[in-house]
């Protein structure tokens, strides 16, 4: 089909949101056959890029060839028809549908659906015996491992025939041992002709699997590398734009007594499904205790609970001289002024209001505090005047309070949530994915921050999905898997893959005993 | 200007604007098509709306009922809750006003007498909007959908009431017997009369300073206490509310009982400002209105009344067309009235993407 062996050519590509350059003239051209990976922190513009080229949105300017032919997709069908297959972050299931249903998904022919399902049959044992890439058909979605679920999405972008197979981070919710195992695949749909775009921050990634590289920097191309004439420092300082240190220097914890006791917890999230059992641990003062974990194995749900959020449904949690039950439970204004710290998983959905000004966001779970109110009256300039101390503490840029708070950058939502949490000084600090989704800069300051807390002699727990940053920052490390725990390791004693086994219970039963117990 | 300050204005100003005058477009070509010079209609509109004293006193009459279910919509807006219920809170609440007038003791001060009317409007609005908040809260029953049906019941109830109960003795229709002098709302015709200034009379009452003294408390409210706060932030962001340690269910009781009380003052001016007695379908469109007139204003106080005048002038210049032009019915001020909320409800954003490619183009 194509004479030249050029898969996708992508000239002066522009995209704007609102007062947001996504893509700045980008251009791009992936070699046939071959993995291409796109760096760049997130806010890059990597995702806008790909969904430009899956139909999602349309470029304002720009010129795109896919396989020598002009190009402009305004839905996913065009793209589909021109070749391309697109693997999301978040997959896009019909839970309850067989594979072999989910498949089909969207070219079910004809009216009769037995007739499509069983070709779709044929072509898929076919599709999979070719690629390596063996699922069972007839099983509920929603039953399989995550990475089964990636292979059936994989699977579905190669039975609409496509060419070229884009990755948007597609490790985030595997084990390394998951991952290892997708990288396989990749080879061998390298080998039968496939290009695959790959999309990721995780350098790791690009210099072990791809062939070419792009780095794209708020919004631009910055750089386009074959990989085997690069190396990590070269591609980071690439993407940031400037040399930076991420092994943070820390000393010594000097740890003492425990400020919280979870035992034996049993906690249901908020759709009513059990997410945590028997977990016990302990957070002592001076510590920074991490929790490791493939996302959506509990931490969160166990986050929420020590928060107050969610109650617990057996065993207790000593916190500070209270004890919290599940026949006592604490909302979290109650724990708040305990002097227990949260900051959420989820900054754009919890943490903050967009639509509220940034003093109005620094007020939240503060807002009954008496230094603010005067009898009924809630005194603006006090809420004003505070945000504007505790934005200079923590370096929020712009300094203006009045700035509505989705109109700041990522890492300084996340510095204002910080500093709001930090700045009342609590005594335990509850922290998940402090770095998530902000820049290296800020991901810098935000770790000293919260070593400095820990040197202050706070209890930390941290949870974060970046075993990198549990691993540079932690003193002890748990790991959850499935809702329990599946190991607890010293910061000195830990090493990726005994984490990875441990985050996939895949460590041998004797060696978990030993390490489980606290 | 910065962009943010723009879009503010074009958001809060230019946008309600646009939409009314839309709205008004719209009508104009309604009247054409029913043989009506728009113009002169227009002229007629805005005579009998403002151009005598008598028409001046109407139309800030039904503004007051307005401003009263405007704000009732706006403050449970702004807890995410979509209060269709206002017509049947302002009718029940109406009867709480009623209960007090009729059953106390007339010789007391009309001091005492009225706030205690006004006590009675606000807690019967909030019983009657308890009951679909509860729902809501605690059982997720739409808010929406029970709002609704409680306006059917509060019709109904009020019929039997006042078919069975509280109809006066040895009269045909259905309403009470009239309030004591002591319960009536001075109206501001005697007011000027009692300063000897003459003014033509109108069934504009005191009722209106209640209605502007409530914007101003409900604007405080919101924005100045912890407890408007706590609502706006609900009414946000969920998650976000409930991290902070507030307890939605409990905003859900709370704002809507409020969002009631404000509806049930319609009563206040309705009945004890102007009709003196407890009667039938004094609630009428109020409640449906104060929704246009909510999402017209922007769901803030000063919105509201400034929308609630622009109805006011709507029903009081309509009822004055459709007197004076043979071809206009009287439901002229539905259509308009209709087509106000489909532009500034249905169509809201209709013209935002052209007024910030003009007014505040991303600056790159």
């Amino acid at each position: 089909m194509a004479k030249s062996n050029i898969a996708i050519e992508l000239t002066d590509v522009d995209k704007h949101f609102g007062a947001v350059h996504a893509n700045d003239k980008v251009s791009l051209s992936v070699k046939s056959g071959t993995i291409h990976g796109i760096v760049g922190e997130n806010g890059a513009g990597k995702s806008t890029l790909m969904s430009i080229l899956y139909g999602f949105y349309q470029s304002d300017s720009g010129q795109i060839k896919v396989f020598d032919k002009e190009f402009r997709a305004t839905s996913s069908k065009q793209s589909i028809e021109a070749g391309i297959g697109m693997v999301h972050q978040h997959f896009m299931f019909v839970d309850n549908f067989t594979v072999l249903e989910n498949v089909i998904l969207g070219s079910e022919g004809g009216a009769l659906i037995s007739e499509s399902l069983s070709k779709a049959r044929v072509e898929l044992t076919r599709l999979a015996k070719e690629y390596g890439l063996e699922v069972e058909l007839d099983v509920a979605v929603e039953e399989l491992s995550v990475g089964m679920q990636q292979r059936v999405e994989i699977l579905k972008g190669l039975y609409k025939g496509a060419k070229v197979l884009i990755l948007d981070e597609p490790t985030g919710v595997l084990t390394p041992q998951e991952s290892d195992e997708l990288f396989r695949i990749f080879e061998a749909l390298k080998k039968q002709g496939v290009t695959i775009i790959l999309i990721t921050h995780k350098l790791r990634e690009i210099m072990s699997i791809t062939d070419y590289v792009s780095v794209m920097r708020a919004g631009k191309m910055v750089a386009h590398r074959q990989t085997s004439e690069t190396n990590p420092e070269e591609l980071a300082e690439l993407m940031i734009g400037r040399k930076v240190l991420l092994n943070i220097v820390k000393t010594e914890a000097k740890s003492g007594n425990p400020l919280l006791i979870a035992n034996n917890l049993e906690i249901y999230n908020e759709q009513g499904i059990k997410r945590v059992s028997e977990v016990s641990f302990e957070a002592r003062s001076g510590e920074i205790l991490g929790i490791a974990g493939v996302t959506g194995n509990g931490q969160g749900t166990l986050l929420k609970a020590l928060a107050g959020i969610l109650p617990l449904s057996k065993g207790s949690i000593e916190i500070l001289g209270e004890t919290i039950s599940p026949k006592r439970h604490l909302n979290p204004q109650e724990l708040r002024n305990l002097g227990v710290a949260h900051v959420p998983e989820d900054r754009q959905k919890m943490g903050m209001i967009a639509d509220f000004s940034a003093s109005e966001t620094a007020l939240l779970g503060y807002q009954n505090d008496k230094e603010i109110n005067q009898g009924v009256w809630l005194k603006r300039s006090s809420v004003k005047a505070n945000c504007e101390s505790i934005m200079e503490a923590f370096d929020v840029r712009p300094t203006n309070p009045d700035l509505k708070s989705s109109n700041f950058s990522g890492g300084n939502q996340q510095k204002l949530i910080l500093a709001r949490e930090f700045e009342r000084d609590p005594e335990v600090l509850i922290i998940g994915q402090p770095t998530r989704g902000v820049d290296i800069g800020a991901i810098e300051f935000i770790r000293k921050r919260i070593i400095d807390m820990r040197d202050a002699g706070k209890a930390i727990i941290l949870i974060s999905v970046e075993l990198e940053e549990i691993m540079s920052i932690s003193d002890r490390i748990i790991v959850m898997c499935d809702g329990e725990i599946t190991g607890t390791v010293d910061v000195s004693d830990a090493d990726e893959a005994t984490l990875g086994m441990m985050m996939a219970n895949a460590l041998p039963s004797d060696k978990k005993i030993t390490e489980a117990q606290l | 200007m910065t962009r943010d300050r723009r879009l503010a204005w074009i958001n809060g100003l230019l946008l309600p604007l646009f939409n009314v005058l839309t709205a008004f477009l719209a009508t104009a070509i309604v009247f054409i098509l029913i043989n009506v010079n728009p113009i002169e209609a227009t002229k007629i509109l805005i005579y009998g709306a403002f151009g005598y004293e008598e028409g001046i006193g109407y139309t800030l009459y039904y503004t007051t009922n307005f401003i009263f279910t405007g704000l009732a919509v706006a403050v449970a807006f702004h807890a995410g809750l979509f209060n269709i219920g206002g017509e049947g809170q302002a009718y029940i609440g109406g009867l709480g006003t009623a209960l007090v007038a009729l059953y106390i003791d007339p010789t007391l001060s009309a001091w005492l007498i009225i706030p205690l009317g006004i006590f009675g409007g606000l807690l019967f609005g909030a019983m009657w909007a308890i009951i679909p908040a509860y729902l809501q809260a605690y059982r997720g029953s739409h808010i929406v959908i029970t709002t609704i049906m409680f306006n059917f019941l509060a019709s109904a109830l009020m019929v039997y009431l006042l078919v069975h109960v509280l109809r006066e003795m040895g009269q045909m229709s259905p309403q009470s017997k009239d309030f004591p002098d002591s319960a009536w709302i001075p109206f501001v015709h005697e007011v000027f009369a009692g300063m000897g200034i003459k003014i033509a009379q109108s069934p504009l009452n005191l009722s209106i300073f209640i209605a502007l003294i409530f914007s101003a408390l409900v604007w405080f409210f919101l924005w100045h206490t912890r407890w408007g706060f706590a609502i706006r932030a609900t009414g946000k962001s969920n998650d976000a509310a409930v991290y902070s340690g507030i307890n939605p269910k409990k905003i859900i009781i709370v704002t809507m009982c409020i969002s009631g009380a404000l509806a049930g003052l319609v009563g206040i001016n309705e009945l004890m400002g102007v009709q003196h007695r407890l009667l039938l379908d004094f609630n009428y469109g109020y409640g449906f209105g104060g929704i246009a007139v909510a999402l017209m204003g922007r769901n803030h106080p000063i919105g509201i009344i400034i929308a609630a005048l622009l109805f006011g002038i709507l029903y009081q210049g309509g009822m004055d067309l459709a007197f004076e032009m043979q071809n206009v019915s009287r439901h002229i001020i539905v259509v308009m009235q209709g087509l106000v909320i489909l532009f500034c409800g249905g169509l809201e954003y209709l013209y935002r993407p052209l007024l910030i490619r003009f007014l505040a183009p991303i600056e790159t």
